[in-house]
């Protein structure tokens, strides 16, 4: 076969115009691979352990949530949303919510946004600390990955004192939550509030200056600021990068404005940095909770009964005539409440970066279009780009430091 | 929304870039809903507008996506995409419609302008089978490249049309 000499390659030592291809070898990651975590697969040209090229490939945990989205009502939904990124549920709770809610205009009790405020905070935590976890534990630091296990395990334990479930939350509801803070729960979070950052500075001993894990990390799958930007990075990976854009602070919501926090930024842009502004996260979101659990506002945590929205308490069901009807029309499938014949969209700052959700009302308590911006799907179609030149045991740092979900990547 | 919100024409409420929007493209439709400017264009102008807004500042393509109104009480066109750009310096947010009809909806692509179109494209195309014009992969991101329909079309059923059960079986001979 002729060879065009334009496909011999350069660095070929035999010189006698060996193709470059041969030397390529195709290597399939995925989609079943224990460092993916998920489901998503890569195919990576590799030249001896070096990474040519990457081609990342999605849809296999593709549910179909959006068209779901189509025939739930705003409040069963909430339920397929904690299935997104479940590695903090209650995060997608309150972006469902929180989207609802703009779009029917409905003004949150002081107490409902505090205490959202806090259980997206702690859901933040807990996510950040499984992927950081999920970076070290591929980079060979166990013990670390176990430290942070553990402390999710007391997040869910909060959780579950909440509302029952540790995993699946559901916590959210139109105009409210479904379980409002017990004394227990306030205690719990106390409790964790004193003792995690103990944890954590035990955590950044053991790895932020460890000499093995800041080689495998500095350096690495690099994402400069205008990538960042026009690849449509979002949350700690842009802020890895420099991008010092932080929904809490551009665009407050909840009860976000009254406390005192700071956006938490790095210039480098490698895995390092985006595990570093991780880590810082979690101390900031630490500040955020001591500030709002002490000052809880008191009062009802779910909007009145005027607001018909959410459904009333028993006592007032049972005792006073507006109760009655507005549970009973709440739960009939032909009443319940108004809906604009308008579109919104609106996002929170996910653990994961800038989650929103575009929601068409067209009257109905049915969402006529329920899209999900997912931060996953653009920092997974980033990968390639990020690894290239790097070697094959790179792939995990990048992914895990990426922290995709596949199941917030298909949806 | 297609027609069902009121329109109103650009006003004081809207800021500079939008003003400067409505100088260079003429009849500009542009509306406000909890404090969300949205502005229609046409396809034929798709990229020189989107060119015009990068150089205003909105910088990053926060999501493009699709909404079907087969269904919708009142709307006349079919398709209504949406872009989501956001000027990261600013903080301002813009949505942007653009509507397509059947047969053979078709939009310029604006993967050359935003990286993350890329992506965001293929699934619309995968989902709505909406063709985006000068897209460089226009491969579907979700289904299995031998699916034919497009799911989120509001005349696709929600239990599907029985795809799965004809998926070809691959035995470990043929893999």
């Amino acid at each position: 076969m002729a060879i065009a000499p334009d496909q011999v390659t350069r660095s070929s030592s035999s010189g006698d115009g060996v193709r470059e291809e041969d030397y390529l070898w195709t290597l399939n990651f995925g989609p079943q691979h224990p460092a993916t975590h998920t489901t998503l697969r890569l195919v990576l040209k590799l030249d001896g352990e070096r990474v040519v090229d990457a081609m990342p490939e999605m849809g296999y945990l593709h549910s179909g949530f959006e068209k779901i989205g189509e025939h739930l009502t705003f409040n069963q939904y909430v339920t397929v949303t904690d299935r997104m990124n479940y590695i903090s549920p209650m995060a997608n709770n309150v972006a469902w919510h929180h989207a609802v809610e703009t779009l029917l205009g409905i003004d949150l009790t002081p107490r409902c946004k505090v205490i959202r405020t806090i259980v997206a905070e702690l859901a933040r935590v807990s996510d950040h600390l499984l992927s950081n976890g999920a970076v070290g534990l591929d980079t060979g630091a166990f013990t670390f990955f176990l430290y942070g296990f553990y402390q999710r395990e007391v997040i869910y334990d909060i959780f579950e004192t909440l509302c029952g479930a540790r995993f699946t939350n559901s916590y959210t509801r139109v105009g409210g939550v479904s379980h409002d803070f017990t004394p227990l729960v306030i205690e719990k979070i106390r409790t964790f509030l004193r003792t995690f950052p103990k944890t954590l500075d035990d955590m950044e001993r053991l790895l932020t200056r460890n000499r093995i894990f800041v080689d495998r990390t500095k350096g690495v799958g690099v994402l400069t600021r205008e990538e960042a930007i026009n690849g449509g990075a979002t949350g700690p990976v842009a802020r890895a990068s420099g991008v010092t854009r932080d929904l809490r602070k551009d665009e407050p919501y909840l009860a976000y404005a009254d406390y005192d926090f700071q956006v938490c930024c790095a210039a480098a842009g490698d895995c390092y940095s985006r595990y570093l502004v991780r880590m810082q996260e979690m101390r900031e979101s630490i500040r955020i909770l001591n500030q709002a659990i002490e000052n809880i506002p008191s009062g009802e945590v779910n909007v009145g009964i005027e607001g018909r929205l959410a459904l009333p308490s028993k006592q007032q069901v049972y005792s006073t005539i507006e109760g009655t009807i507005s549970h009973f029309e709440l739960s009939m499938s032909n009443r319940g409440f108004e809906v604009p014949r308008e579109e919104s969209y609106a996002a929170i700052e996910a653990p994961n970066g800038e989650l929103g959700f575009y929601v068409v009302g067209d009257g109905s308590e049915v969402a006529y279009r329920a899209r999900c911006r997912p931060p996953s799907v653009l920092h997974f179609s980033l990968f390639p780009q990020l690894i290239r030149g790097h070697t094959l045991s790179d792939v995990v740092a990048v992914l895990g430091s990426l922290n995709i979900i596949a199941a917030e990547l298909d949806r | 929304m297609a027609e069902a919100h009121s329109k109103d024409t650009v006003d004081s409420r809207a800021d500079d870039a939008i003003e400067s929007l409505a100088a260079r493209f003429p009849g500009l439709e542009s509306s406000t809903y909890r404090g969300q400017v949205r502005v229609v264009i046409g396809a034929g102008v798709a990229l020189e507008f989107f060119t015009h807004l990068k150089q205003l500042g909105f910088n990053q393509l926060i999501d493009v996506t699709c909404v079907d109104y087969l269904e919708y009480r009142g709307a006349t066109r079919r398709y209504g995409l949406v872009y989501l750009l956001t000027a990261t310096g600013t903080g301002r947010r813009l949505t942007v419609r653009l509507f397509v009809d059947d047969p053979e909806p078709a939009v310029p692509s604006i993967s050359g302008l935003w990286r993350s179109a890329n992506w965001l494209e293929r699934e619309v195309w995968d989902m709505f089978g909406i063709r985006f014009i000068g897209h460089p992969d226009l491969r579907r991101l979700l289904m299995p490249e031998e699916f034919l329909a497009h799911p989120l079309r509001k005349d696709y059923p929600l239990q599907g049309r029985g795809e799965r059960h004809n998926f070809p079986v691959l035995t470990r001979e043929d893999g």
